[in-house]
Formats: structure tokens, sequence, C-alpha cells
């Protein structure tokens, strides 16, 4: 079972306390009717998908119930870091350096 | 390549068995091929099968990462069945069904195929109402299905637990007679051993790195761990990482990898005569021949390329086969695995082109591509061969998600198949 740290509660918790969300900073469209058909595609079901760290959104559902975000590699399943929602993504290379 | 035949049977029974020969060689790479099919499970066995008896394709590799049939295809519990929603999977899975009817025969390997029929439980009133517009919709489609009732569905299976006062109480079910399960790993050792004899070169522990293009964008053959093996078609059927081989190509798939788990107990008599599955608790039951029981859960919540999973799921799986079937509560499980499943946002396949030149795609079977592997197989045999897809998978497109023309299982079902 995945141990999660909520960055909001500061805990680390086992994972049925929370929801998966899906890739993260995928940003809603400014100008929907301005799009293409490639981009929707691109929007609503092209995902990066990748084999190493990913950036993706839980939800810590039965605690304080927010969204955050965070990079887990898909290898090995480990957490590599958790933030909160609308801090920037964070630099890879970094990461993988600390 | 020596038949296989009573008579066989027989005669090495009475030399001790010393006269079984190696059932394909182990090939090397030769510089080119006319086709190179990325991954060695069934769907790209079967596809390199059928593009060398149906199109006379001869000079083609199937390339693998790890050991032919290691992926899903080796992993996985083996319910096949037809009875889904729209007719353009209706037609697909139903073209699979007719030809698993008669593969074990026309591979001259013994898949053992068993009809046994698949029974889907309807624990709640959207079930019921769902499974019987199934039922509607197979019959207009010509597909086996029918409804039974709480105690209908109890004769058919006498483990189930019908009671008023179940934890999931059983309202119905939908029974498919036609349906059954296969042996996984015959199905990839019977058509590599039958396309390794029609000249297919089957490559193992040969990871694909990258595919190339040449300067017109169109392929020109794949790195591997082995080096540049020249090609002049492609296909990807690599199930789980199927993204990651595409995005070397330059094509960003519609596709995320889950993991998908499974577990089996010890083995006993014969007490479950059939498959039941209930989607909507996520739990999935036969007995196989040796056995033991096979039970299948839904997928972890998260993307992952672990070939694991938690066991948080598989507990709750097992809680719930112990409600639905109480004989089984004293029961041990010797072992749980996981493998790496490939879901679109629609829950159907893609068959076909992609946008570079003369390469081809057969992905996104997520949690349901055993029971279609003979079907894809010969639909995707057909598209690489004739540039063109067959009329079966002509909707199962890359391009449906552009078009917004998608084949909503995924809504169909509301998950697993
Ligand atoms: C636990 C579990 C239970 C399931 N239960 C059912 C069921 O009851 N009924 C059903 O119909 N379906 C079921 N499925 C789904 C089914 O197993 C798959 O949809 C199907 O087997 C896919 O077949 P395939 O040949 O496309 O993929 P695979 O058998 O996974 O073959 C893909 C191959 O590609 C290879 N590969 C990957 N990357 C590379 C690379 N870079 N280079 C070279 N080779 C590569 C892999 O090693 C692998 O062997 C289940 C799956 C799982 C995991
Ligand atoms: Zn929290």
């Amino acid at each position: 079972m995945l141990l999660i740290h909520c960055p909001y509660c500061d805990e680390t918790l086992p994972e049925l306390e929370f929801a998966y969300a899906g890739e993260a900073h995928i940003a809603r469209p400014l100008d929907p009717s301005a799009m293409s058909d490639e981009e929707w595609r691109d929007f609503l079901f092209i995902r990066s998908n990748p084999k190493g760290p990913h950036f993706e959104r839980w939800r810590h559902i039965h605690g304080c119930a927010r969204f955050f975000n965070a990079v887990r590699d898909t290898v090995s399943d480990r957490f590599l870091m958790t933030y909160k929602a609308g801090e920037p993504r964070p630099d890879l290379s970094k990461l993988e350096a600390a | 390549m020596t038949r296989f035949s009573a008579f066989a049977v027989v005669k090495n029974a009475l030399t001790g068995h010393t006269g079984w020969r190696e059932q394909w060689p182990d090939a090397q790479p030769k510089k080119e091929y006319d086709v190179i099919i990325v991954g060695a499970g069934g769907h790209g066995l079967g596809a390199a099968y059928y593009l060398a008896k149906e199109h006379g394709i001869t000079n083609v590799a199937v390339i693998d990462r790890g050991w032919l049939g290691g992926g899903n295809t080796g992993r996985n519990t083996t319910i096949i069945r037809s009875n889904y929603l729209y007719d353009e999977s209706a037609r697909l899975y139903d073209h699979a069904l007719d030809l698993w009817d008669g593969l074990s025969q026309d591979l001259n390997y013994n898949v053992m195929f068993s009809r046994r029929g698949v029974m889907m439980l309807a624990h709640n009133v959207h079930d019921v109402q769902s499974f019987q517009r199934h039922v509607h919709s197979n019959r207009l489609n010509g597909v086996d299905n029918r409804w039974l009732s709480a105690e209908e569905a109890k004769e058919f299976c006498p483990p189930l637990n019908i009671r008023a006062d179940a934890r999931y109480p059983v309202m119905g079910a939908a029974l498919q007679m036609r349906a059954g399960t296969a042996r996984h790993d015959a199905v990839a050792w019977g058509y590599a051993r039958t396309a390794a004899a029609r000249g297919v070169d089957i490559i193992q522990n040969c990871p694909v790195i990258a595919i190339r293009r040449g300067p017109d964008g169109a392929v020109t053959g794949v790195d591997t761990a082995r080096g540049f093996i020249g090609a002049k078609k492609v296909a990807v059927s690599a199930a789980g990482h199927t993204s990651v081989v595409m995005e070397s190509a330059g094509v960003r798939m519609p596709l995320e990898s889950f993991p998908l788990q499974a577990l089996v107990s010890e083995p006993i008599k014969p007490v479950f005569p059939c498959v039941v599955m209930s989607n909507t608790v996520h739990a999935y039951i036969s007995q196989s021949d040796k056995g033991e029981l096979v039970i299948g859960s839904g997928t972890d919540q998260y993307t992952s390329y672990s070939q694991r999973g938690g066991l948080p799921l598989i507990e709750h799986t097992v809680a719930a086969i112990c409600e639905i079937f109480p004989i089984f509560n004293r029961m041990r499980m010797l072992r749980k695995w996981g493998g790496t499943v490939d879901v679109t946002p629609d829950r159907s396949a893609i068959i076909g082109k992609t946008p570079v030149p003369n390469l081809f795609v057969n992905c996104g079977w997520g949690t349901g591509g055993f029971k279609a592997t003979p079907g894809a197989a010969h639909v995707l045999a057909h598209t690489v061969a004739t540039g063109e897809p067959h009329s079966l998978n002509a909707a199962f497109t890359l391009d449906r998600f552009r078009t917004g023309r998608l084949i909503d299982e995924a809504a169909a079902a509301a998950v697993a198949h």
C-alpha cells in the first residue's frame, strides 16, 4: 500500500485515505470555442503516461478533502514529493539529484 | 514441426518422452524484415501467424523485451466473452469467439478453450437495467446472451449466495453460454509454434528502444538492445508499454497504464462450473482445470508500470468473493501477481493506422483483451498486410479521439471487462 504525504495536513497516511485524480498540470482551456479538434483531443484524451516520474493529482478524500499534486515514479511507485495545488511544476532534474 | 496427435503422445510415452523437440527456434535478428511486430503477447504472435497464413507474408519478426507471453497474456484470468453493448464491439468480440471455437484445430495446439458459460451478476437496480439492455442489444446483433432470475443463476452456479440479506444481493444475472475460458500460455505458445513453423522469427529478451523514421517520416525499423533492425512496416502491440514505444516515434497516445491484479487459491476438486463476474464489486472467479480458483480484481487507482499493485484491492476482492460464495471462506490463497494494462478513455481498443506511414498500432485492450486475442490478431494482420483496416476494426481508430466518434463501452458497462 502506498504511503502518501498530504502537504496540507503535513502527515504521511495510507493510500486508502486518498483518491487518485489523474495527470497534473493539464490546464483547462482559456478560450474553449477557439480550440481545434486536435487541441480538444490533446486536452481531453492524450496523457503522457510516462514510465518514470509522473506528475499527478491526488485528493485527501477521507481527510482534509483537498486536491494536491505529487511526483511519483511509476516503476517503483515511490513518491519523490508532494506539493500544494497551484504551486509550480517542480524541476525534475533537481528532484532526482536530491 | 512435428504434428501433435494422440498417436504421437502414445509413441513418446513408450520411449520415455525423450523424443520431443523444441517447439520453436530461439531466432537471432536478421538485418531487415518486411514486418516487425513489437510485443510477443498473444496479439502480436497471433498477428504474425495470420500474416503468414492468410497473407503469405513470412519475412516477419516478433520482438519482445522479455519472454514470449510474459506480459498480460500470461497474467490474465482468461475470461472470454463477447456480450458487449455497441455494434462495433459486439462484432469484433464475436469474431474472436468464432475463431476461439476452431483455434486448437487450426493451430494443432490445445488451447483448452472451454465454453463453460460466463455469468455476470446484477446486484442493484442499475445493474439489472444495464444488463437487460445489453441482453436486448446483443440479441439484435445475433450475440448469445440471456437474462436469468436469481434462482436460475443459483441453479446454474450452486455455490452462489442469493439470500436476500446478503452483503451483495443477487437480483439476477446475464449469462452468455458461448463464453468461457482458455489456457493463456497455450495461446501464446500455440501461435508462436505455428508462426515459427511458417518462417516467422521470434526474438525474445530484446527490448525495442525506439522506432526509427526516415527523412520522409515513414518507418525504417527499430533500435533494439541488439542493435538496429530494418523493417518496411512496424506494428506495435505492446499493451501496457504502448505509450512509451509510440512516444519514440513521436506519437502521443490516449492511454494510461494501470496495475491489474489477480490471484489463485490452492487446487481443489471441481466445485465451480462456470465463470462468474461481479462488475459492480470487481470480483471475477472461475476454477482452472488444475483446480485452483482463479480470482481477478479491478485496477488500482493510480498509473504504474510496476506489475504489482496494492494489497487493499486484493483484500476487497477476496472479501467480496467470500460474501458471494460463502463456501470459499476457508480457502487458502497461493499467490498473487499484477500486470500493466493500457486503458483508453472509452475503454475500447485501438487497432489501425497511425499518423506515421507504415506504423500500425494495436493497443488499449486494457483489462479485457485476452478474449479478443484471435480476433484482434486476425484484423491487425489484415490491416498491416493491406495497409487498410478490416471492416471489423475500421471503427477502432486512433483518430476517433479527435473526431469524437467514441465506442463508449466505458459508459455502457461502467467499467470492467
Ligand atoms: C490480472 C489480469 C487479468 C486479466 N483478465 C482478463 C480476462 O479475464 N479476460 C480478458 O479478456 N482479458 C483479461 N486481461 C487483459 C488481457 O490480459 C490483455 O488485454 C491481453 O492479454 C493483451 O494481450 P497483448 O498480446 O496485447 O499484450 P501482452 O501479452 O502484454 O503483450 C505485450 C508484450 O509487449 C512486450 N513489450 C512491451 N514493451 C516492449 C518493448 N519496448 N520492446 C519489446 N517488447 C515490448 C511485453 O513484454 C509483452 O510481452 C487481464 C489482464 C491482467 C493483467
Ligand atoms: Zn490532507
